[in-house]
């Protein structure tokens, strides 16, 4: 005796929250039932196996056949096959795209390709994330790169209009999307600290300041693609360390402003220039594609770690960095002041986003 | 040339990708309407294609309107090779034709393909311009409104109902004829579509020119169903009863009570082949007919067909028929009794009557009869439609042996029960058929009841506002439980006393019907959904061999159905069984019963007895002490039952029995004094006297000997029987079930509500199995039913499943198939657990009064006041402290299985009897074919092409559209009914694995249907369902070949509803805006 056939069809569409997570998760229908036994769901009315056995392969259907509308959003909207309230969609979708963050930290800054989906066993065994859960959310960072790439306008209005995902979510899609593009390394051991959310900050940082689109707002790709002319005028900078008077005015200025308000302004003095030259070298080499990639793992190596070494605290930090730019517009000979804020903006925030353990 | 029908086609959306080069589609669109086709041009590469093409006309006769569906293909263009099919859209103009209606369909219509399912949508927009005046087209039947509703639709008031009607419509069934095999399957399908689609637009518009004649102007209760007969044919029938409604004006139907629907019903039929009987009202059910009649086959040897002796349960009575002496009345029951007379069928497919239109209800009558399929000689006739389309009638001279003629037996079976439980009337009237290879099963049931005479008078009363009460006799909250048969003459043995509500007539002890509970019945508790299920194993047979062997095994299955739901009855303190149906499903060999109800306790009824174990040996210490075990147990489930549903009868009735036989005649005669019209005399009349007397001297000593009904232990079997009977699982805290139309003791509905369809499909792997393990298993298999359903529903708590309508079918050997369609509405707590507080009742005028007005005004929040309450006249004084205890029953005969079936038989009409089991059968029956929605959109034209072409744009949403197997939504009222729908959809696949196994496919497939029925509702401009049912759901599955084929016919009525809140403020403007604006649920 066998059950041959079992299905249970509401003209609303039926789910649970419960059994959406465990099926994004990746769970199989037989573990997805062990799980919600063992959470209790044998308390609740009455229930035997038999009637959660049923009742989670019910809603994996549903969910297997909501999952085509699911790639294309707003077509879940105005499709006619399911009826689901406008809330319930809203959870579908938000749920559907959300990621693990600790999946997400792996394929940072890699190329959406096939190749990386092939690694995705590896990284599902490293991360703990289910195979099948890894895919789907590949496959979200990927569809939402594909039909974001060739749009024009702000790129995450652009994420959250196409695929009708919350603030925060559409942001983290433009980071992904921005790191997928400029395929910022993030994988070295040295970058290992940095979570997710912080390498999103530091996206977000670089699309409002130092894309195309922080100039102009009608341009393809302009939330994607640095803005060339500003990478170019970048190299003006150079004269903050090559020209000595310049740099030792600049120092001096700094040391001033410094001193006496941190335990560290030892350090800060001595390291100063070794300082300088870190940033101003990141930016005068972002004209090289390669030197893009390796913009965060510079700005560890060459900032970061040695701050860290000589124990500045992130008030340190601050303080240090405020200074640093601010005193650079009192060099009477250093002209390039606009370039240098909008280098100096985005350099901050990312740093003390970055500047943790 | 009477019409001319115009369609202009918009655009389409998420097309399917036909051209895998280049991931789109060259789609264009083909619109044919009879023998005309147009073409839409080729907009190429889009997914999204904006064809906004000109108005295709297709000038017609309004017989065509009526018969064919439009039908709109979407095509890939291909340059090179046949252009591919993505799919099909059939729209069903009919809702188009009536006055009121709306004059446009408009909306996005899901894009079917029988094999892909749903491939996108599509936008049209469809007009018709009738060029005469709708008087005038006679030869066609437009303007006849067409509602499954089964009561008086709200916002209409019946003026006159006309009464029952009936067609059926034949041919071959396309899958079966020669040239299948050679076209594809998709070919097969569509064919098949389309000719049932024509078959029941064709029904539909005779049906309507029957009422035409009938000077009528709208079905109610119109139940269409398809039998496939296979080789033998197709089979499209329905029934329906013919009425003249009268719209109310949007002030006095604020007035009406969903259940109370306005309504004045005068019946008065001008049928002119009526037979003129006087009305036997004391008869004695004589039935038993004869088993094995071989109708009509003489001519035929071929033709074998047995009519199985049917039943006739009854159970109650109505004492009217002594009372109401005046000679007004009398005469009026005259009239009524003549002109139900003469109307070949007095039925009534309706199942919710307006208050004071039903007087009595004698029990559940029912027929079933066995037949051997032929095929079905279709003279072919110079036709020019494409499909030959015959009437059956037509040809019946030549051919007895039709369908026709069977159904004709079969009411004329019904109708002679109904007589013999002195009734001239069958309410709440279905019929239906089950077929196995050659075998097919016809059964009809209803409820023998008798009718307000007022209401036979033409044009007479409008019931809402008129004080007629007065004259009554019996009061509303109990006169239906009174026995409509004379007591001296009972059709058979049963346990009468007074009325417990107004003690001045007899009621039976229990009371089966198919009806729903009317409204203002007074009842203790809550109500509770009862089922009886049976497996009968038979042998394998052909032929004549196997239709005796199965009218064989009818009888028996019927009784034990009837024994299994007078016992679980009983275990839940209960005396009424209401919407009660019984389905017999046969297999190769295996018969599957299943018998469903919603059980109540009626306070004008005696209090059921408890039940009582006998052993058989009572030497035997063992046996006894488990047999006291067992009876423990069972007096533990009463005594939880009556907990869980709240049943507390009133105790001061549970006086002595005897001292209620004394004081209750005296009562009746002193107090009430009521002319009690001599029986003797009328059992003169028509019985013979040693009948009435014998059951008169029966019917004394019954009545106060036991008051427990007797379960024998016997055997085994009977042990397990018990056992089968403590296993059903109350529903968990929170939840109610019942398969009525509203939940017995509960008003406070909210407004969430879920509709769902649920499918489940056992293999049996045993092929050696007995009957009880098939039992079990059958049980087993409802019981998990409702307990997923429970599951799955939690999250409504507190929340009640309406409505649950089960079907089974035997699909294949050892395959059980159990379908459910149900709807789930969440209902306020708290004021529920206020009333059972007040509920026990008291007697005396005063208390049955408030105890009355209960339900009504708080059904009445949504609603409104009814006019009756305050017009019952029940009671009697106060101080007559009565009791009673009725019912005993010696079931422990029963018990003894008798060797032959007649005497099953003979014992079955004794017991049943008093249990009152009728045979029901709610719509089950296939059916049919895609019809459509009817029109009428409140808003105009413009206005409504503006909001939805608003909608096809971007992400605006879809509408809303809710469905319900009520006739109801809670916390809403009907402001338009747009027409019915009824849809025939046909899916099948090669790739079934692929799709997710049967499960995957099925779910997919039940959920394109909602879809497209959503999809045909918006575009009619409707916001709603209601009376939604899924009348057939045909699965034909083979896993090796990885293929599976489905069939699913669904109708239902398309209404627009306002919520009352949105009422109030808008008063008077039938919006637009509540279609769109409806957000919830």
């Amino acid at each position: 005796m066998a059950v041959e056939l079992d299905v249970f069809v509401g003209n609303t569409i039926i789910m649970s929250e419960e059994v959406y997570q465990l099926w994004l998760d990746g769970y199989t229908v037989n573990d997805a039932v062990k799980v919600r036994m063992d959470g209790g769901a044998l308390d609740e009315f009455e229930a035997n196996a038999d009637v959660v056995q049923s009742d989670t392969m019910d809603q994996y259907r549903t969910f297997q056949m909501c999952e085509r509308l699911l790639h294309s959003p707003t077509k879940l909207a105005n499709q006619l096959l399911f009826q689901i309230p406008p809330h319930r969609q809203a959870t579908l979708i938000e749920r559907y795209y959300a990621f693990d963050d600790g999946f997400v930290r792996e394929v940072l800054g890699k190329k959406l390709s096939k190749g990386t989906k092939k690694d995705l066993d590896d990284i599902s065994a490293k991360t703990g994330v289910m195979l099948k859960s890894c895919r789907r959310q590949f496959d979200n960072f990927k569809r939402v790169f594909k039909v974001v790439e060739e749009l024009k306008g702000p790129l995450v209005e652009n994420i959250r209009q196409h695929f009708l995902l919350s603030d925060k979510l559409a942001r983290d899609y433009a980071a992904i999307v921005f790191f997928a593009n400029n395929r910022f390394e993030t994988g070295k051991r040295k970058l290992q600290y940095l979570t997710f959310q912080d390498l999103a900050f530091c996206a977000g940082q670089l699309i409002n300041n130092w894309t195309v689109g922080a100039v102009d707002n009608m341009v393809e790709d302009m939330d994607v693609d640095l803005d060339k002319e500003f990478l170019q005028e970048l190299k003006e900078l150079k004269v903050l360390i090559t020209d000595k008077d310049l740099l030792d005015q600049h120092k001096s200025l700094v040391c001033t402003a410094l001193r006496g308000k941190t335990k560290a302004f030892n350090e800060m003095e001595a390291n100063f220039k070794n300082l300088s030259r870190g940033l101003v070298n990141i930016a005068t080499k972002l004209t090289n594609t390669k030197d893009v990639r390796d913009f965060f793992i510079d700005l560890v190596e060459k900032f970061i770690e040695p701050c860290r070494s000589d124990r500045w605290t992130a008030a340190d930090m601050k303080l240090y960095l405020t200074h640093y730019t601010n005193s650079a517009h009192i060099l009477d000979t250093f002209k390039h002041q606009v370039v240098w804020d909008r280098y100096m903006g985005v350099i901050k925030s990312c740093i003390f986003k970055m500047y943790h353990d | 040339m009477p019409g001319k029908l115009k369609a202009k086609i918009v655009a389409g959306r998420h097309l399917p990708v036909m051209d895998r080069a280049s991931d789109l589609t060259d789609a264009f669109v083909e619109v044919k309407f009879g023998n005309t086709t147009f073409k839409t041009d080729v907009f190429p590469k889009s997914l999204n294609p904006q064809w906004n093409s000109e108005w295709f006309k297709f000038e017609v006769d309004d017989e065509d309107l009526q018969d064919e569906p439009l039908q709109i293909t979407v095509l890939d263009h291909d340059t090179y090779s046949a252009n591919d099919a993505i799919g099909k859209v059939y729209i069903d103009i009919d809702p188009l034709l009536y006055s009121e209606a709306a004059s446009v369909i408009s909306g996005w219509f899901p894009i079917y393909d029988t094999i892909h399912g749903i491939r996108g949508e599509i936008n049209v927009l469809v007009k018709v311009e009738l060029f005469n005046d709708l008087n005038r087209f006679r030869q066609s039947s437009c303007g006849v409104k067409f509602f499954c509703t089964t009561s008086i639709p709200k916002g209409y008031r019946a003026a006159i109902v006309h009464g029952f009607v009936e067609e059926l419509v034949v041919n071959e069934d396309p899958e079966y004829q020669w040239i299948d095999r050679i076209r594809t399957p998709r070919a097969s399908n569509e064919a098949r579509q389309r000719l049932i689609f024509l078959m029941s637009g064709e029904l539909q518009r005779k049906i309507g020119l029957k009422v035409l004649e009938m000077g009528g102007n709208a079905v109610v209760g119109y139940l269409q169903c398809f039998d496939l007969e296979g080789e033998s044919g197709l089979v499209v029938r329905a029934i329906g009863t013919a009425c003249t409604l009268e719209k109310l004006s949007s002030g006095s139907s604020t007035h009406t009570h969903p259940n109370t629907a306005p309504a004045s019903n005068a019946c008065n039929s001008p049928s002119k082949d009526g037979k003129e009987s006087p009305l036997a009202h004391g008869c004695r059910s004589t039935h038993n007919s004869p088993v094995h009649s071989a109708c009509s086959s003489q001519r035929l040897s071929q033709n074998f067909s047995v009519s199985v002796p049917t039943l006739i349960f009854t159970g109650m009575g109505s004492g009217s028929m002594g009372k109401d002496a005046g000679p007004l009345k009398t005469l009026l029951r005259q009239q009524t009794q003549t002109a139900l007379e003469q109307r070949e069928f007095p039925f009534f497919t309706l199942t919710s009557f307006p208050s004071g239109f039903l007087l009595h209800v004698g029990g559940v009558v029912s027929a079933r009869s066995v037949k051997l399929l032929d095929r079905i000689h279709n003279p072919a006739l110079g036709n020019t439609r494409s499909y030959k389309l015959l009437d059956w009638n037509s040809v019946t001279a030549d051919e007895p042996e039709t369908r026709d003629a069977w159904w004709e037996e079969i009411r004329q079976e019904i109708k002679s029960h109904a007589k013999a439980l002195g009734c001239h009337a069958v309410v709440g009237y279905s019929e239906n058929t089950n077929i196995c290879e050659e075998v097919c099963i016809l059964s009809a049931s209803g409820t023998a009841a008798i009718l307000n005479p007022r209401y036979m008078r033409e044009g007479c009363l409008d019931i809402a506002g008129s004080d007629h009460r007065f004259e009554d006799p019996s009061p509303s909250s109990c006169g239906f439980c009174h026995i409509p048969y004379d007591e001296l003459n009972m059709p058979f043995p049963a346990q009468l006393t007074y009325c417990f509500h107004c003690r001045r007539q007899k009621v039976p002890d229990v009371l089966f019907t198919t009806i729903d509970l009317p409204s203002d019945a007074a009842i203790a508790g809550k109500g509770c959904f009862i089922q009886a299920r049976l497996c009968r194993l038979k042998k394998k047979a052909q032929g004549e061999v196997n239709a005796t062997a199965i009218s064989n095994l009818l009888p028996f299955m019927e009784y034990e159905l009837h024994t299994q739901l007078m016992n679980k009855l009983k275990l839940r303190s209960m005396n009424a069984l209401f919407g009660l149906s019984i389905q017999i499903s046969v297999g190769e060999n295996m018969l599957l019963g299943l018998a469903s109800a919603t059980g109540v306790y009626l306070t004008a009824l005696p209090a059921p007895g408890g039940i009582q174990i006998a052993g058989k040996t009572p030497g035997d210490l063992n046996n006894e002490q488990h047999i006291m075990n067992i009876q423990k147990r069972i007096n533990d489930t009463i005594a939880k039952n009556k907990e869980l549903y709240e049943v507390n009868p009133p105790k001061l009735f549970a006086l002595d029995p005897e001292v209620f036989c004394g004081t209750n005649v005296e009562l009746t005669e002193e107090v009430v004094g009521s002319p009690i019209p001599e029986p003797r005399h009328r059992s003169r009349l028509f019985r013979s006297h040693s009948e009435s007397s014998d059951e008169l001297s029966e019917l004394d000593l019954s009545h106060g000997k036991k008051d427990a009904f007797v379960l024998e232990v016997d055997d085994t079997d009977a042990v397990e029987d018990i056992h089968s009977l403590l296993t059903d699982a109350p529903p968990p805290k929170g939840f109610h079930s019942c398969n009525t139309e509203t939940m017995p003791g509960i008003y406070n509905w909210t407004s969430a509500l879920q509709m769902f369809t649920s499918v489940r499909v056992l293999r049996l792997s045993n092929a050696n199995l007995t009957n009880q393990a098939l039992n079990k298993i059958f049980t087993d298999l409802c019981e998990n039913l409702l307990k997923s359903f429970y599951f799955k529903l939690r999250s409504m708590v507190p929340c009640c499943l309406s409505h649950l309508n089960f079907s089974v079918a035997v699909p294949e050997e050892e395959l059980i198939q159990v379908a459910v369609t149900a709807v789930a509405m969440t209902f306020d707590k708290d004021q529920t657990q206020e009333k059972p507080a007040e509920k026990p009742i008291m007697k005396g005028c005063s208390e049955g009064e408030e105890q009355l007005q209960f339900p009504l005004e708080l059904c009445a929040d949504s609603s409104s006041v009814n006019s009756q309450s305050s017009s019952r006249i029940s009671g009697v004084p106060e101080s007559s402290s009565l009791s009673t205890r009725a019912a005993s029953v010696d079931y422990g005969s029963f018990a003894d299985r008798c060797s032959t079936w007649l005497e099953l038989l003979r014992l079955k009409a004794h017991t049943i009897r008093r249990g009152s089991v009728k045979t029901s059968r709610r719509t089950q029956s296939l059916a049919h074919s895609v019809s459509s929605l009817e029109h009428s959109s409140p808003i105009t034209e413009g206005r409504s092409r503006l909001l939805r072409s608003s909608r096809s744009f971007g992400g605006s949403s879809v509408s809303v559209v809710k469905m319900t197997p009520l006739s109801f939504l809670p916390g809403t009222r009907i402001v338009k009914y747009l027409g019915i729908i009824n849809m025939f959809f046909i899916r099948e696949t090669t790739s079934l694995r692929e799709e997710g196994g049967v499960s995957g496919f099925l779910h997919s497939f039940v959920a394109e249907v909602f879809a497209m029925v959503r999809a045909h509702v918006a575009a009619l401009g409707g916001n709603a369902v209601v009376s939604y049912s899924m009348k057939d759901c045909v699965l034909m599955e083979n896993p090796n070949k990885n293929q599976c084929q489905c069939l699913i016919n669904v109708s239902g009525d398309a209404v627009i509803y306002i919520r009352e809140t949105d009422l109030e403020a808008i008063a008077s403007t039938v919006g637009l805006s509540s279609t769109n604006s409806d957000g919830a649920t």
